[in-house]
């Protein structure tokens, strides 16, 4: 180890600020307002000093290699190392962390009113476990960071949740343990066969054909209900209506993302037969999520579960795109799920907009709004039209890719996925006008007042990401194509 | 080894050195009953520190004199080796701090008498014997001097009638598990002409006969029953929740790793040859316990009977790494029966913690509303140790029940684990209940603070847990170090 250890650094330093925090009752013995205050801003001091250090490790990353960097390892428990590393594939969802974090202290600064130190502490342990998920090098601690990440996101729900927040927190929590656990004993399994738990080494190692089988559904039993996919996903619309705006956004955005990088990091190197066999299977579930949750997308009330509906449909995208096992494919995918960890997280910002001055997600309650918020009918019309897919927002991008990268295998499948294109089209413009345009007929929205300066400073970044990512796509591709390549060829490999 | 040896005054006091930890339980309960007899009443604050300090000192003491490999002594009749100093170490550790959470509740019930101590230490020495234990005999006299001295702390609130019930009904089905246990013996001395584990073995190795093996079937029905596995867990729920909260603290720690350590060392060292007998046996016991004890606790309202139930779960999970063999078992159990034993100490302490406005102990679970607005410490601390026990990592839980899965996936019995996560998920589900009752409920009740001493423990017992979780690594290797006994 020569040099810095900045994936340790960037991993632990929310969780050392969230300890701070959380003994900030015992520091100062002020008021709890003051108390709140403290833990707001020691929380957006430091996601910013890690979106910083992101950055900067970001640029520091030498794309040209396909090897994994900034490798730290040392022995910990048997034969378990704390081993971490990032390849093209992992540095930019954790330059998404980073990015989004910020944004959700900010969001939640005033929304959030109750147990602010608790929730802010909560939020900075997620960031640990978040980047510690993309960053770990060991099967077992990549599973306990993944795993841990239910005891925040539980907490996250179920206290600063909505009326159904228990319902929802229980169905997230158990839903997700029991596709963990399966992959917990395909680990143990794996450990116990190649003995070593390295995932470097794993990803050499050649498991029999029928182990693979076996293997490669316990990982898809937990990734796939991470991601979610059709018919898995119905613990997600509950999760994100009920969640805290924030807790909203850091679900799309990265915790979602979590099943598709389980899928590029473990599922297609390590068990390539297997998920060749498959594929069409994924195919047909990938098909299915973008026209059928793009239907029921269609028929919500509810805005935050719309938009929750239409999550499942672009990760549909991203499953396509994953086992095509091609470059285009593998390249869309991830750009899409960056693409949609930013359109999505504002898209939830938006709805937090709005909720927090009218205390309602009911499509119903709304309509008008252009007339009272004219800044704030802009920024969501960007973001409706940048999850619609319009070619010159980062939405559009993720998807040609997926399908053309589907259409060399499956052309039946890209085919149908293309219809949701146009599905999603029609959701998201009936959604828009059906809360923006027309006149104000609840009287209670004639006094709503425009978005305010924190509110503007929150969409910047996300508005300046979605356009450039738009129209400067390469700037994703350079990152990731050596990795991906790598991918591409290692997985073929085994087809010759 | 040294099996015929004619014990001569020598050799006996070569040997003494390997009985010490012994030795000073059974000299330090006497003359703490000396003590307690001539200060009376006002003196069991002392007794209970003294007994204390002797149970540490006995632990220490098993640590430092082990050997590096195992050696028999006393005629074949105790072995002293890595697998039995590590379990007498956390025996002592969580057995000793059950004692100090005693202190508190106990003078607060105007129950404190220099007996209780003393009986604890008693059932300690029990306890050591039964981990140690390398001749039938020996096996008894352990099982035995645990279980009486348990069944007087099951009914010690003697004006209480739950209590007495309690104390009444695990001394009922206690005796007839020891009579299975006892009559399992005899057929074993009878078929194998031995009561020692090598000869036996040797014996079962060559020809075996019918006659052992029920033997064998009667004496895993006994300590099964000591370890509160299913089908004979049914004492379990009673007697945890009419007991006084010390006592069933003291039940649900130190007693469940010394079971499910002689357990394992009856299956690996006098029946290893009969593995493929057993193993049946165990692994109908292993799936039982689990599925009880994550269905029934379901729809458990008081928190001693979910945590009854939740131990027979775990005593399943501990039943599985056993079913490993002796190969892969020692090790997971090990970790998972320590790790469990520290977390149920710690939870038993927040149980002895809860009161209501009117300073009254409460236990069930719809009381712990609000906790974490009234006393915020006590609800972390809480949190902590449910999402150890059920598992999650980063905690140290996790590590407890990844060895049982690698063991299961080592040993070819990955079916074991795929009911051993079922029943997790379904705990979970109860786990999260009180999790839940404890953070998102709306506070009706306000909390008192706690007594001293039950501080002290609980802050010892969450910090030894999320050290365990931080030094994990030693704890792997110590039990690997001491699991290894029996390749």
């Amino acid at each position: 180890m020569d040099t810095l250890p900045i994936l340790s650094i960037l991993t632990w330093t929310p969780a050392v600020a969230a300890v701070l925090i959380l003994f900030l009752p015992q520091l100062i013995k002020s008021p709890e307002a003051a108390r709140a205050n403290a833990a707001r801003w020691i929380a957006l001091v430091t996601t910013m000093i890690v979106f910083a250090l992101a950055l900067w490790m970001t640029l520091a990353f030498d794309e040209t290699k396909a090897g994994y960097q900034f490798v730290e390892r040392a022995d910990w428990y048997g034969m378990i190392q704390y081993h971490l590393g990032i390849d093209g594939i992992s540095v930019l969802l954790i330059l998404l962390t980073a990015f989004l974090m910020p944004l959700c202290i900010l969001a939640s600064w005033t929304s959030i009113e109750k147990r602010v130190v608790e929730y802010m502490a909560a939020f900075l342990l997620l960031q640990t476990l978040m980047i510690g998920v993309f960053c770990a090098l060991d099967i077992v601690l990549f599973y306990i960071f993944f795993e841990a990440g239910l005891i925040p996101m539980y907490l996250i729900i179920g206290i600063w949740g909505g009326k159904n927040r228990v319902y929802a927190a229980y169905k997230f929590f158990l839903y997700t343990l029991l596709g963990s656990l399966f992959l917990l004993i395909a680990i143990a399994w794996m450990a116990i066969t190649a003995k070593t738990t390295s995932i470097p080494d794993l990803q050499a190692f050649e498991f029999a054909k029928d182990a693979q089988t076996w293997l490669w559904l316990a990982f898809f039993a937990s990734f796939a209900v991470k991601m979610p996919m059709w018919p898995v996903h119905t613990w997600l619309p509950d999760a994100h209506v009920e969640a805290p705006t924030a807790g909203s956004v850091i679900l799309a955005g990265v915790l979602l993302k979590m099943g598709g990088y389980g899928f590029l990091r473990f599922s297609l190197p390590m068990f390539p037969e297997a998920s060749n066999d498959f594929a069409p299977f994924v195919f047909a579930l990938s098909g299915i999520a973008i026209v059928y949750t793009s239907l029921v997308a269609f028929r919500q009330t509810d805005i935050k579960k719309l938009i929750a509906y239409s999550s499942v449909a672009h990760m549909g995208f991203v499953t396509m795109g994953i086992f095509s096992g091609n470059e285009q494919g593998i390249q869309g995918a991830l750009f899409q799920m960056l693409s949609h960890g930013v359109i999505s997280g504002a898209l939830f910002l938006c709805v937090g907009v709005i909720y927090d001055r009218m205390h309602t997600r009911e499509i119903a309650q709304y309509g008008g709004l252009v007339n009272r918020m004219p800044i704030y009918a802009a920024v969501f019309l960007l973001f409706t039209m940048g999850n619609v897919g319009l070619p010159g927002t980062s939405g559009f991008v993720g998807e040609i890719l997926t399908m053309q990268g589907a259409f060399n295998v499956d052309p039946v499948t890209a085919m149908v996925a293309a219809s949701g294109v146009i599905l999603s089209a029609a959701y998201m413009l009936t959604l828009y006008r059906k809360v923006v345009f027309g006149v104000i007929v609840n009287p209670a929205l004639n006094t709503i007042t425009d978005m305010n300066a924190r509110e503007i400073l929150i969409f910047v970044p996300l508005i300046a990401a979605a356009l450039y990512l738009g129209f400067q796509p390469n700037i994703i591709f350079d990152q990731t194509a050596t990795s991906a390549v790598a991918l591409v060829d290692a997985f073929h490999a085994n087809f010759k | 080894m040294a099996i015929n040896q004619t014990m001569t005054a020598e050799l006996f006091f070569q040997q003494v050195p390997y009985i010490l930890p012994e030795i000073t339980l059974a000299a330090g309960a006497l003359i703490i009953m000396l003590i307690g007899a001539f200060m009376g009443d006002k003196g069991a604050r002392l007794v209970t520190w003294l007994c204390v300090a002797t149970i540490v000192a006995a632990g220490s003491m098993a640590v430092l004199h082990m050997p590096p490999e195992q050696v028999v002594v006393f005629s074949g009749s105790y072995a002293a080796d890595g697998f039995s100093a590590y379990a007498k170490l956390i025996i002592a550790l969580t057995a000793g701090s059950a004692l100090l959470l005693s202190i508190d509740f106990l003078a607060e019930k105007k129950l404190d008498k220099p007996e209780f101590p003393v009986l604890a230490l008693l059932a300690t020495l029990g306890m050591f014997i039964m981990v140690s234990a390398h001749d039938l005999i020996a096996l008894y006299v352990g099982v035995e001097m645990q279980s009486l001295a348990l069944y007087v702390l099951a009914a010690y609130a003697r004006d209480d009638a739950r209590s007495s019930e309690a104390g009444l009904k695990y001394f009922v089905l206690g005796a007839l598990s020891s009579g299975l246990l006892l009559y399992g013996c005899s057929l074993v001395y009878g078929f194998t002409g031995s009561v020692n584990f090598d000869v036996i073995a040797a014996q079962v190795a060559g020809e075996r006969s019918i006659g052992v093996v029920f033997g064998l079937v009667f004496i895993l029905c006994g300590l099964a029953f000591k370890m509160s596995a299913a089908p004979f867990h049914m004492w379990t729920p009673d007697v945890y929740e009419g007991s006084p909260t010390v006592s069933t603290a003291f039940f649900a720690s130190a007693p469940k790793v010394a079971a499910s350590v002689l357990f394992a060392r009856v299956c690996f060292e006098a029946f290893g040859p009969l593995q493929k007998d057993w193993l049946g046996i165990v692994v109908i016991m292993a799936v039982l316990s689990m599925a009880i004890g994550a269905l029934f606790a379901l729809q458990q309202t008081n928190i001693k009977r979910l945590l009854a139930y939740s131990s027979i779960a775990n005593m399943g999970y501990a039943l599985v790494a056993i079913a490993c063999g002796p190969e892969f078992g020692p090790k997971a159990l090990l970790v998972f029966v320590s790790i469990y034993a520290i977390t149920s100490v710690g939870l038993f302490g927040v149980v002895l913690s809860l009161r209501n406005t009117e300073g009254e102990r409460v236990e069930t679970i719809s009381a712990l509303s609000g906790l974490s607005r009234s006393n915020p410490l006590l609800a972390s601390a809480l949190t902590m140790l449910l999402f150890s026990v059920m598992g999650i990592p980063p905690l140290a839980g996790f590590f407890g029940k990844w060895e049982v899965i690698l063991a299961t996936s080592a040993s070819g019995l990955l079916p074991l684990a795929i009911v051993l996560i079922l029943a997790s998920v379904v705990s979970a589900f109860y786990y999260l209940r009180i999790i839940k009752t404890v953070w998102f409920d709306e506070p009706h009740i306000a909390m008192v603070s706690v007594g001293a001493s039950t501080t002290l423990t609980l802050t010892g017992a969450t910090f030894v847990l999320a050290a365990l979780t931080l030094l994990i690594g030693l704890v792997g290797s110590a039990a690997s170090i001491a699991g290894a006994g029996f390749l």
